[in-house]
């Protein structure tokens, strides 16, 4: 089993990583400020869209210090969400406990679970700057979840800015 | 005329910038690579991110951000988000600056 939370989402709305019935989920560490995350964001959207339909959950995670970097706070968030940027929930991890306890280091950090644990953790792709390759990491591991077989490539080298600790 | 390039080891962005800026000089171009480690030295410095491209000073891709350790956000000429500048614009920017 992952490692649950429950996290509010930008309106504040608790949002839990597990629900009942859900296949699998996935968890995304990202931000409003990094080039990286940026460059994938609309790629993992297109994930979250197209596995909607099959009970995949897509949870966003900002856990970065908004101390530091001002354009992750709260309000920027917000301001994406109500701009029509995310096809799924977008949540706060203001005291950054969350990304901690997963150990995710970077922006984007992708985490595929199912009902066993975390079943893949890496990037969505292997180039960030070539969105032909459409998130395939992610969605291969997705299908091999959503199959009922072993992930193949269960680990990838994230890759993009450290999470701004506080 | 000096062609700098600053980068924060945090962003792993700065070695694709490189080479596409001693692609854009040539051979000829000296590039003096210079590490930006600390808050303060990004202060000190009005080092806005990573990678900083400057010419005798002038950030090549002038941009309001306040200092400090991160990774920069360029747009590439199709309008898609990069961590390093668009190549032909960077060719351009340099031609512009009499580099």
């Amino acid at each position: 089993m992952a490692l649950a939370f429950t996290l509010p989402d930008t309106d504040g709305t608790p949002t839990p990583l597990h629900v009942d019935g859900a296949p699998a989920a996935v968890v995304v560490f990202t931000c409003n400020h990094c080039p990286y995350a940026l460059a994938w964001h609309e790629r993992i959207q297109d994930v979250a869209r197209d596995y909607a339909d099959r009970g995949v959950r897509v949870l966003q995670i900002n856990s970065n210090n908004a101390a530091k970097h001002p354009r992750d706070s709260l309000e920027a968030m917000k301001a994406r969400v109500d701009a029509g940027e995310f096809a799924s929930p977008y949540l706060h991890d203001e005291t950054q406990e969350v990304a901690r306890a997963w150990g995710a280091k970077t922006t984007p950090d992708v985490f595929v679970t199912d009902a066993s644990g975390v079943v893949y953790r890496g990037a969505p792709d292997a180039d960030h700057g070539d969105p032909s390759l459409n998130a395939q990491w992610l969605r291969a591991a997705l299908d091999d979840v959503l199959a009922g077989r072993p992930v193949a490539n269960a680990e990838t080298k994230p890759v993009g800015c450290s999470i701004k600790w506080k | 005329m000096e062609v700098e390039l600053l980068y924060w080891d945090g962003c792993p962005s700065y070695p694709a910038a490189l080479a596409d800026l001693r692609a854009a000089l040539g051979e000829h171009v000296p590039v003096t690579v210079r590490e930006v480690a600390s808050e303060e030295q990004a202060v000190a410095e009005g080092f806005p991110g990573s990678p900083t491209i400057r010419v005798d000073g002038e950030d090549l891709f002038p941009i309001d951000d306040p200092p400090g350790l991160s990774c920069r956000v360029y747009r590439l000429a199709d309008g898609r988000y990069s961590p390093t500048p668009d190549p032909g614009e960077l060719r351009e920017r340099l031609r512009n600056a009499e580099v």
